[in-house]
């Protein structure tokens, strides 16, 4: 389409503008996070880096990152691992198992748990999850309450793209493995499982990012206390509930500690949907999760 | 044997999973239906919330969520159909400007509230205001609505395009006649994804909105939102459990009936479009 009014430029022109203001909008983020880390990060040195565990003791300028971090990796890690063997077994379910009515209404359902805000899964794990866990194993508040309710949260995710990609698995390799008389469970563990494989990380990756950048629903039930944790009972603080807890009283270089452990976030986030972007790329197909 | 014990493990998991869903919302549902009532609706919190009703915290979510969708819709159809209609097709600008978007729907939404606590509130002496809060939401829906409205543009067969052409129509009045009812479903269902984010978003709210349970007199006022007073009422104030989860039902209601509106007004506002056209 080549033809050109003035009337159309001029539209081109304010219309590339507002185009233009997104990238300002993304450079400002940037901009404002790295001004507002300046004060930590220019204080920052190799030796007493944030991986050295000096505490976390902001009002005696001690920032030590080292145990929020190790939570955040501990809950995600966890998170994934649970949600990774059920969302594949309900995608395996949607896509072969499921009638074409009970398929629909599985889907909605995963939809509508995608859909429920992580302030109300925090507030059930608070007053549901919690208690239990307590009458079991106190204090309640825990490294496994946070990973129960942040399974919930990104068990959707897995579990609708990977039935995307099991659904795009070339139908030769179906009627292939058919033929060959093979049993449903062989077909889909060791044919397609295997072939739907980079969909199916892309779809994970994405959930990992999802998790380590959840705030609120793991602020509310994981306890907070800032502490590498030993079991699986004890309470911990990750990296974004430090951020929403600390945020409405930090000055000076606290403050700029939290912008830092922000930008920190930021940059693992983006670092794993580059990579989810790329293994995806190879089997890329359009497909619906919304 | 091997084939039966499979299935019925593959069938266990879903089952599992429905279970806890229908667990989490017969809680919420149960919970949160005793405790509410047109007075809970009505009235001015009081206790710190443990009595009294949410009035001016439904208020402060519809202001923050109005702020949030008359800034992020026009900007973001606008990018949208910059970016599927004008721009130039196979240049750098173009594919810069999709990677920038996937890159800002990538931010955790707590770093949104960093930097609109940064920017709207401290370096644009905006304030904890509905005002900071609504603008940081723009933000963080944009992205996604862009993408879904370029998509659905996209998708418009090309004999559309050609047959405005045709017709001697202007580019502009071909976009707003013809390819924006013609991708129609697409900027709905951009629009109920932000609607959603914006409802259920907390984190970002925390350092922008602020946590005023007064009724917000302008918007440069404080306000607190839904999602905001069930953190509070259920972290900071023992006892709020049950006002809690009475707004926690209002929240998952007050989504289903935005949801159910921006269908409705988006159908009458396109079907008016295609009559005029």
């Amino acid at each position: 389409m080549s033809y050109c009014s003035r009337n159309d430029r001029r539209w081109h022109r304010i219309l590339t503008l507002l185009a233009a203001s997104l990238a300002v909008l993304l450079a400002f983020i940037l901009l404002f996070l790295l001004y507002e880390s300046w004060p930590f990060l220019s204080r920052l040195r190799f030796e007493d880096g944030p991986f050295q565990n000096p505490g976390w003791y902001p009002l005696e300028g001690r920032f030590g990152f080292a145990p929020m971090i190790f939570a955040s990796i501990a809950v995600t890690l966890g998170s994934i691992l649970l949600a990774l063997p059920l969302g594949l077994a309900n995608a395996v379910f949607l896509e072969f198992y499921a009638s074409p009515i009970i398929a629909r209404g599985f889907r909605l359902l995963l939809n509508l748990l995608a859909g429920v805000p992580s302030v109300i899964l925090g507030l059930w794990g608070l007053t549901r999850l919690v208690p239990m866990i307590t009458q079991w194993q106190p204090p309640g508040a825990s490294l496994l309450a946070a990973i129960l309710v942040l399974t919930l949260m990104i068990l959707p995710t897995i579990a609708l793209t990977s039935a995307s990609a099991l659904a795009s698995v070339p139908f030769d390799l179906r009627a292939g493995a058919a033929a060959l008389g093979l049993r449903l469970n062989t077909r889909i563990l060791y044919i397609m499982l295997p072939a739907a494989r980079p969909g199916i990380a892309a779809g994970v990756l994405l959930a990992t990012a999802r998790a380590i950048g959840e705030t609120m629903a793991v602020l509310m039930v994981a306890g907070n206390v800032v502490q590498i944790p030993s079991s699986l009972f004890d309470p911990v603080r990750v990296l974004t509930a430090n951020m929403a807890l600390e945020m409405g009283y930090a000055v000076g270089e606290h403050r700029a500690s939290l912008f830092a452990s922000g930008l920190l976030l930021t940059m693992v986030v983006w670092g794993l949907s580059w990579v989810a972007y790329r293994v995806g790329s190879t089997t890329r197909r359009p497909h619906t999760n919304g | 044997m091997a084939e039966r014990v499979f299935t019925s493990v593959i069938i266990a998991c879903a089952a599992l999973v429905v279970g806890a869903l229908f667990w989490v919302l017969s809680d919420v549902v149960s919970k949160g239906f005793a405790h509410i009532s047109w007075a809970f609706l009505f009235s001015e919190p009081l206790d710190a919330g443990r009595s009294g009703g949410i009035a001016p915290i439904l208020v402060a979510t519809l202001w923050v969520l109005v702020i949030a969708l008359v800034v992020a819709l026009p900007l973001g159809l606008a990018v949208a159909v910059w970016l599927s209609e004008f721009a130039p097709k196979h240049l750098r600008s173009t594919n810069y400007t999709r990677i920038t978007l996937d890159i800002l729907a990538g931010i955790p939404s707590i770093v949104y509230g960093l930097f609109g606590n940064a920017f709207f509130t401290l370096y644009l002496g905006l304030g904890y205001s509905l005002l900071s809060g609504g603008l940081t939401l723009a933000c963080m829906i944009l992205p996604v609505f862009v993408r879904t409205c370029e998509s659905g543009l996209r998708l418009v067969d090309d004999d559309w395009r050609r047959g405005a052409l045709a017709l001697g129509m202007s580019r502009p009045s071909a976009v707003w006649h013809i390819l924006l009812p013609a991708a129609q479903p697409a900027i709905l269902a951009g629009l109920v994804l932000g609607i959603g984010r914006a409802t259920a978003e907390t984190a970002a709210l925390l350092f922008t909105s602020g946590y005023v349970d007064r009724m917000p007199e302008s918007l440069l006022d404080s306000g607190r939102v839904l999602s905001v007073h069930i953190y509070d009422l259920s972290m900071n104030v023992t006892g709020g459990d049950d006002a809690a989860y009475g707004s926690a039902l209002v929240l998952i209601i007050l989504i289903i009936l935005l949801n159910a509106l921006a269908q409705c007004s988006a159908d009458s506002w396109f079907k008016r479009r295609l009559n005029k056209a």
